[in-house]
């Protein structure tokens, strides 16, 4: 079939689908049967009204948080499933081919980078940010919440786009950046390159609006009183991770665009041939591809101050020098990423100047570190869950940190780059610093999302399994590394690597005990809801405005906007509570406007899917169906007449009456406890 | 703007970007805008003058035009931007002096790192030679593609290459 002489289905015919190949078919039909399996009991019980109603469509920023870390705790599962294909692989191929072939093991390894870093780690992060930065800043929403909506969607669209490529064609093979010109379309004609294109400019766009809207949020939107330094770590943190994404992500979507137009226009920005540079990809790729480490990385380190803050009892220590390091480090990020390719020839000077600046980035963040031990010190340490992946944190960051400064001298990178010591160096800080401060998080602000806390035991064996998880796949690593061992090896024939190889094949059982350790505590903790309620709102003697409100939050967040007036705004609020033993009087309540739901961003995100899956396959007329479809829904959404509803004050009254009930309770029990 | 119930501006003590002129200052953002649009005419009008007419000693016009260009920009973000010094606009300003720190240090350190990389990439000598002595024994119109891809012309051995 063709449509003015172009075939209707463009590239796409029924060999897209690997039927000769067993191992992704049987994946990909897994997967499938599993998705129309939840789909089908979403339907058939009943449920996709209030899914719909309540989720799909919601602009609630605690919802879209909670949607994000959904999205990213299945991308990261989707990711760890790449884990095991490939130590495995890396198990069975010594003098021997594996059960991999090197075209789907060069696949594996490209998915697993693009799926942890883009639809793993960034939606985790980006989610908790998104639930917690409004609750601390003492706000009702962030600025923009549709905006919230279409960015998460966009993001789940680009999920998609790299899930589909299991099942339909191919997905890159060029490792989780693609660098020309072996991702140019002489070397990868295939789609593969192409899925990875269009799953990231329509994510990237998605993470660019969460950027710009939480940025917007902080620098816009604090509660009355709240002035810069009056906000809590976390919300410093954030801001200088949402800075970076505002400034970076650009640098990106270009980059891409660039390579794009070189695939399917035939430019030759990055070709080697007409006056195309691939070293300018490169270039670029790491002028977003550094800042991009921080923006991981810094909400991680705010996560770990709110926890230690907390479960020690006492103010962060040395709040400003942290905020002059958060900052610190925000600059620097973008002044180090020539470090990603030393090698490639820049000579003796630039090498230099990024080698030391690399090395000046891991003075802000030992202040960091020595802030977070002296708010240990002294304090009344609750070794709690969140607390434990703290401090798992601390100890195997500083090790990740300390190889990172021996890669940023020049010479030893030369020595070092491309191989396995590289790639425990950046698995180490970043399953430590984002991945630890996810579950930290995760721990730390269940009970405020859900109302009730989880399991302790289960969490705790998670925790301990985790660190040793970590230690046991990357610890070999590094030594294959100085073995000579290079990354992304199909097979090895050498000896000595071998048992290493094992021994971080191993680590990863003791990394899926820990996943099931983790999925257990979910389902145990929501069996037993009802012992692990938390009826105040805050469970963890908490220190920040997020606990000063009700667990699981209303729509609106707090009933009368709090009043500021230092650090650690609600500590202040419940000091004076516990020395006049009540709280505080009850305030006036009135209505409050909230922005009605709208199914804007799902709409628009599937337009992108369907242009992001019709620009892969070259099937034209989709795109520009899919284009026009998108921007339908802008002016929809643009000329709506109703744009918010009312909650009634005697609603958030009654509301706000059963949490300070609870909270009174506790109040007295405390005072008899004190008396006793 | 009405995308939330809590962006009333009477909340907060700074307000909105672009918010700047209310309903009751509408002669003053005119009369700003005028003013705006006059100066940067006349930057550009006097750009012009002294390219045509050699006001200047010709090798100080680079210089010229170089100043005229930063004035052009602060026109437009003082009269068409608003960006001012005054308090309720420490935002914005953070904001410009952000981005233009950050383009100086992409565009800056691009420009040193990719001049040194080409720099040294020229020396790819032992590649070069076999290049030249692939390109002797071909045919110039249709090199052999699998044997050895022609050379991109920033590539080319010194002296055949046009410098930038």
């Amino acid at each position: 079939m063709t449509l003015f002489g172009m075939p209707l289905l463009g590239k796409l015919t029924i060999d897209a689908i690997p039927l000769d190949q067993p191992i992704p078919l049987a994946a990909g039909a897994a997967v499938v049967v599993i998705l129309l399996a939840i789909i089908g009991w979403i339907v058939f019980a009943g449920h996709l009204p209030y899914l719909w109603k309540e989720w799909i469509t919601s602009v609630d920023h605690k919802r879209i948080g909670i949607m994000y870390t959904i999205l990213g705790l299945v991308m990261l599962l989707r990711g760890f499933s790449d884990v095991m294909l490939m130590r495995s692989q890396q198990a069975f191929a010594y003098q021997a081919p594996g059960f991999l072939p090197p075209e789907h093991y060069d696949q594996i390894f490209s998915a697993h980078g693009t799926i942890m870093i883009f639809f793993g780690a960034m939606p985790f992060i980006i989610g908790i940010m998104n639930f917690v930065l409004p609750l601390q800043l003492g706000v009702r929403d962030v600025a923009f919440p549709t905006l919230n909506s279409v960015g998460f969607w966009l993001t789940a669209s680009g999920a998609l786009l790299v899930n589909m490529s299991l099942v339909i064609g191919e997905f890159a093979r060029t490792g989780w950046l693609p660098y020309p010109p072996l991702s140019e379309l002489t070397y990868s004609p295939g789609v593969g390159v192409d899925y990875y294109l269009w799953a990231l400019l329509i994510s990237g766009v998605g993470t660019l609006m969460a950027g710009i809207n939480l940025t917007t949020t902080i620098l816009k939107m604090r509660a009355p009183g709240m002035s810069y330094l009056r906000m809590p770590i976390f919300t410093w943190t954030a801001l200088a991770g949402n800075l970076l994404i505002t400034a970076a992500f650009p640098i990106l979507t270009a980059t891409l665009i660039m390579l794009t137009l070189d695939r399917y226009l035939g430019f030759h920005f990055f070709t080697d041939e007409k006056g195309g540079n691939s070293m300018m990809f490169m270039n670029l790729v790491w002028a977003w591809g550094h800042p991009e480490v921080y923006i991981l990385a810094l909400p991680a380190y705010g996560i770990f101050s709110e926890v230690i803050s907390t479960f020690s009892g006492k103010p962060l220590f040395g709040y400003r020098s942290m905020v002059v390091a958060t900052m610190a480090i925000f600059v620097l990020a973008f002044m180090v990423w020539l470090h990603h390719f030393f090698t490639m020839g820049a000579g003796g000077d630039v090498n230099g100047v990024f080698g030391i600046m690399s090395m000046i980035i891991a003075v802000p963040t030992g202040v960091k570190v020595f802030d977070w031990m002296l708010t240990m010190y002294g304090g009344r340490v609750r070794l709690t869950v969140p607390m434990l992946w703290s401090i798992c944190f601390i100890v195997t960051f500083v090790v990740g940190g300390a190889t990172g400064v021996l890669l940023a001298v020049p010479p030893a990178d030369f020595a070092l780059h491309n191989s396995m010591f590289l790639v425990a160096h950046f698995h180490n800080v970043i399953v430590s610093s984002s991945l630890f401060a996810a579950f930290a998080g995760y721990s730390y602000w269940f009970p405020k999302a859900f109302g009730f806390r989880l399991v302790e035991s289960w969490g705790r064996a998670a925790v301990y399994l985790a660190t040793a998880g970590l230690v046991g796949v990357f610890g070999p690593m590094y030594i294959l590394g100085l073995l000579g061992m290079t990354r992304r090896m199909q097979h090895y024939d050498v000896a000595s690597w071998h048992p290493w190889v094992l021994a971080a094949s191993f680590g990863v059982l003791i990394l899926i005990a820990s996943i099931v350790c983790q999925v257990t505590q979910l389902v145990v903790s929501i069996r037993h809801r009802d012992e692990l309620r938390d009826e105040t709102g805050d469970p963890w003697d908490g220190r920040s405005l997020e606990w000063a409100t009700s667990s699981p939050p209303p729509v609106y967040n707090f009933a009368v906007l709090p009043d500021v007036h230092g650090e650690e705004a609600y500590w202040a609020v419940k000091s004076r509570a516990l020395e006049q033993h009540r709280l505080r009087e009850e305030p006036h309540y009135e209505a409050i406007e909230i922005p009605l739901n709208s199914p804007t961003g799902f709409v628009c995100a599937f337009f992108s899917t369907v242009v992001g899956f019709a620009m892969i396959w070259h099937i034209w007329w989709m795109a520009i169906v899919g284009l026009f479809g998108a921007f339908a829904t802008f002016v929809v959404f643009a000329w709506r007449d109703r744009v918010e509803y009312e909650v009634s004050a005697e609603e958030v009254a009654k509301l706000d009456r059963e949490n300070r009930a609870s909270r009174s309770n506790t109040l007295a029990v405390s005072r008899r406890k004190v008396a006793a | 703007m009405t995308d939330t119930a809590s962006d009333d501006p009477s909340r907060h003590s700074d307000t909105a970007p672009g918010a700047e002129f209310g309903e009751e200052d509408v002669g003053e953002g005119f009369r700003a805008y005028v003013m705006g649009l006059a100066l940067a005419s006349l930057l550009t009008v006097a750009s012009f003058i002294t390219v045509k007419f050699h006001f200047v000693y010709a090798p100080a016009i680079p210089v010229a035009l170089f100043t005229f260009a930063i004035a052009q920009m602060g026109v437009h973000l003082v009269f068409f931007l608003h960006i001012t010094t005054g308090p309720d606009n420490i935002n914005n300003s953070m904001a410009l002096a952000f981005g233009v720190l950050i383009v100086f240090l992409l565009m800056g350190g691009s420009l040193w790192i990719m001049s040194h990389l080409n720099g040294n990439m020229q020396l790819m000598n032992p590649y070069m030679q076999m290049h030249e002595m692939h390109m002797q024994q071909a045919s110039p119109d249709q090199p052999d593609q699998q044997l050895m891809p022609p050379l991109p012309p920033d590539r080319q051995p010194a002296g055949k290459a046009p410098q930038p």
